[in-house]
């Protein structure tokens, strides 16, 4: 069963940065956090809580998918989230612009998005559990079954 | 950043607002944090000038590994001390070094006084001096809100500000650094405040690729990752936290009570790390790029109104050991409410805890005493009447009345001024003591650390690990831990991480990201920094053998007993020796 990435114990987090430092290390060949698809931050400074920003999986039609150009973003196996292929990005930024909670990022050197890639690194390296990967069939469904056989 | 073969420094005069980056290869072997501040000191700091004479230095400096390995998060600051006059030094973590880096700058040096207020923004390359005249006069909290909202970019910015007792030039006034942190103790806030600087904002957005490093980097990542979070060697910094020594220490007879009259607090319980995780912690927050997250944070409820309104001024506060022993143990203050009331203000105003509380004990024995009135002050001080401290915090943060002014100077000046200097528990010229009473490692090791923090040296430990000592054998040990330590703070790596970071691992950082340094080189990079510390102290007239230490230390028993004046003469002696010996 694919796996897709979530954050279901946010109330656990310290605020080390490990996960975005994971991803930008381990994915994106850089030291920098920024370049991490995953991204927390505090709401409301430091008194405030933190949150994750991340990749959603969105049930088809995966809107990043459908605003890609060419097929370097397909509908990811299991229906939810994307696969990304980097020899077929052209770097126009479409999908950056289409993602319906604002979560993929653009790498202004390399000119391609910063997306998640389902990959597990982030949660290797989280020291409180905040991050889960789980099975796409145990993500909320926005339709019911009537609807979907409607 | 790793891997360049040089300092990149970022020089602001506030005079006249030139800018300019000048990229040091010289500093290079100075590797960076308390390396590279210490140096830029040297170069700049100016002992013919009074402390807060605007040709005076802050520097703030990271170094090469800074936040690309666990817990190595501090960033170094080196200025003149407002509080002894001498050499000044202190460590923050938070995002400061995170954002410095990616910004760009391993290095930053401010000198001049604005004309008005100001706080600089560092936006990667762009530099800005904007007006802070509004928010002169905020609390830290306040303050930070502001910043925030004039400076959007979450989750990548750093702020450290000013509080009130910055800006009125309160000796001991800190700078507060994302809300939970400081670079406290020997008094920078009020350096910032004589230059009419009010915060510092840094954004940093710079990329940096692994380049031709990624495949080791990544694997020694890993294993210092997993050495963090998955052995015991940082445990107590995540669970309890500091406050887990309150009660050891209160068992063996070493936390500092009611101004070092007694070293055993009775109501220790009731404030110890335990009683206030169990009652009060709301949650942990780490400073950027430590999985430990040792900031321990509590909920503070103040009633208002009737009691039965129910209803509650509710508010978080971080605490941790130094701050209960300071604020607690030393003012006789034993219920965490009360506690938590003072930590509370001394942070809203900016004031470094230690010295508040040293400063506060000191005036209420000198009260008892008849030294000094509480008409002078404004409030009758009593051990233990938290709600007094409070209204007197509050008056020395803002230079109320002629005393208030003195206590802003610090137990040691207000003792010289007013008498009572025996118990003026203050060491190396000024600093009030940390909350061990531990032994004679202790006190010398404040004494002639180079900071006079008890983090210069740990004699707190060497109280605690070693019996038999000889005098020369304690001083050794001290000077030899200070060198260690000059070389991981020249990494600017957390202290807490100082049982993870041994030597193999450090090389081990170090090679993987291309900068193979020896044990050899990273002996003499310990040797030479404490060297050019101890050379900067004898530049401001400072010699820890002339300086007294008061009475009080040796009439309290501690841990190991009475100290002995003779001892401490013959360790003073060792130490005269062991510099003298020092190739500088």
């Amino acid at each position: 069963m694919p796996k897709v990435l979530s954050a279901p114990g946010m109330g656990r987090c310290i605020g080390c940065y490990s996960c975005m430092q994971a991803c930008a290390r381990m994915v994106y060949d850089d030291f920098s956090p920024h370049k991490s698809a995953i991204q927390v931050r505090t709401v409301g400074g430091m008194n405030g809580r933190l949150v994750a920003n991340i990749c959603r999986a969105c049930p088809e039609p995966v809107p990043c998918v459908k605003a890609c150009p060419t097929d370097a973003l397909i509908t990811r196996q299991g229906g939810r989230g994307m696969k990304f292929f980097k020899n077929k990005c052209i770097g126009c930024g479409l999908c950056v612009e289409a993602c319906p909670v604002q979560v993929i990022g653009w790498d202004e050197e390399a000119e391609r998005p910063i997306l998640c890639i389902f990959c597990g690194q982030c949660v290797k390296f989280c020291p409180h559990d905040c991050l889960e990967m789980v099975d796409v069939e145990e993500l909320p469904q926005w339709f019911s079954e009537d609807k979907h056989a409607g | 950043m790793p891997a360049r073969d040089y300092i990149r420094v970022l020089y602001l005069d506030l005079s006249t607002r030139q800018v300019e980056v000048r990229q040091r290869a010289d500093l290079s072997a100075y590797m960076g944090g308390a390396g590279v501040a210490v140096k830029l000191l040297s170069e700049t700091i100016r002992p013919d000038l009074e402390v807060f004479d605007p040709a005076q230095p802050i520097i703030l400096a990271i170094g090469p590994l800074s936040t690309i390995f666990p817990v190595i998060t501090k960033t170094v600051a080196a200025f003149r001390s407002p509080l002894t006059g001498e050499f000044g030094e202190s460590h923050a973590g938070g995002r400061i070094a995170y954002a410095l880096s990616h910004a760009g700058y391993d290095a930053l040096i401010i000198t001049g006084r604005a004309e008005q207020p100001i706080y600089v923004r560092i936006h990667d390359n762009r530099i800005e001096f904007c007006d802070a005249g509004t928010i002169w006069g905020t609390d830290v909290l306040e303050a930070g809100r502001i910043l925030r909202n004039l400076n959007p970019a979450p989750g990548h910015r750093s702020i450290i500000r000013i509080g009130p007792a910055g800006e009125n030039l309160v000796r001991y006034a800190n700078v507060n650094v994302e809300t939970y942190r400081h670079f406290g103790r020997l008094g920078l806030g009020a350096v910032f405040g004589s230059k009419n600087l009010k915060a510092i904002v840094t954004i940093g957005t710079h990329h940096f690729p692994l380049g031709e490093f990624g495949r080791e980097y990544r694997k020694v990542y890993a294993a210092v990752y997993r050495k963090v979070t998955e052995t015991d060697l940082m445990e107590k910094y995540h669970e309890l936290g500091t406050p887990m020594n309150l009660i050891p220490l209160n068992g063996v007879g070493a936390l500092p009570t009611r101004n070092l009259q007694a070293a055993r607090f009775e109501e220790a319980e009731a404030i110890s790390g335990e009683a206030l995780a169990e009652e009060n912690l709301m949650f942990t927050r780490a400073c950027t790029g430590c999985p430990i997250g040792c900031i321990h944070v509590a909920l503070l409820r103040q009633p208002f109104g009737e009691p039965d309104w129910y209803h509650f001024d509710s508010s978080l506060v971080a605490y941790d050991y130094e701050l209960i022993y300071a604020l607690g143990s030393m003012l006789g203050v034993g219920d965490r409410q009360d506690l938590l009331m003072l930590i509370q203000e001394s942070d809203l105003a900016g004031l470094d805890a230690i010295s508040t509380g040293v400063t506060l004990a000191w005036a209420t024995e000198a009260l008892e005493r008849g030294l000094i009135s509480a008409e002078e002050l404004g409030v009758e001080l009593n051990f233990g009447n938290a709600r007094a401290y409070r209204r007197a915090i509050r008056a020395i943060a803002q230079g109320e009345t002629e005393l208030a002014r003195w206590l802003g100077r610090g137990a040691l000046y207000a003792a010289r001024r007013y008498g009572g200097q025996d118990f003026a528990v203050a060491l190396g010229g000024g600093q009030g003591m940390a909350g061990y009473h531990t032994g004679p490692a202790n006190v010398v090791g404040h004494h002639i650390g180079a900071r006079h923090s008890h983090l210069c040296n740990a004699g707190y430990s060497i109280d605690q690990k070693f019996n038999d000592l000889s005098e020369k054998e304690i001083v050794d040990k001290l000077i030899d831990e200070e060198q260690e330590r000059c070389m991981l703070t020249s990494l600017a790596i957390c202290l807490f991480a100082r049982k993870i970071y041994d030597r193999e691992t450090v090389r081990a950082c170090l090679a993987s990201v291309g900068m193979p340094w020896s044990d050899e080189q990273l002996d003499e990079l310990g040797r030479k920094v404490y060297a050019l510390k101890l050379e900067i102290k004898r530049q401001l007239d400072y010699d820890p053998t002339e300086t007294p230490i008061p009475r009080r230390f040796f009439e309290t028993p501690s841990m190991k007993g009475l100290l002995s004046s003779e001892r401490v003469e013959r360790m003073l002696q060792a130490y005269r020796e062991r510099v003298a010996a020092l190739d500088v």
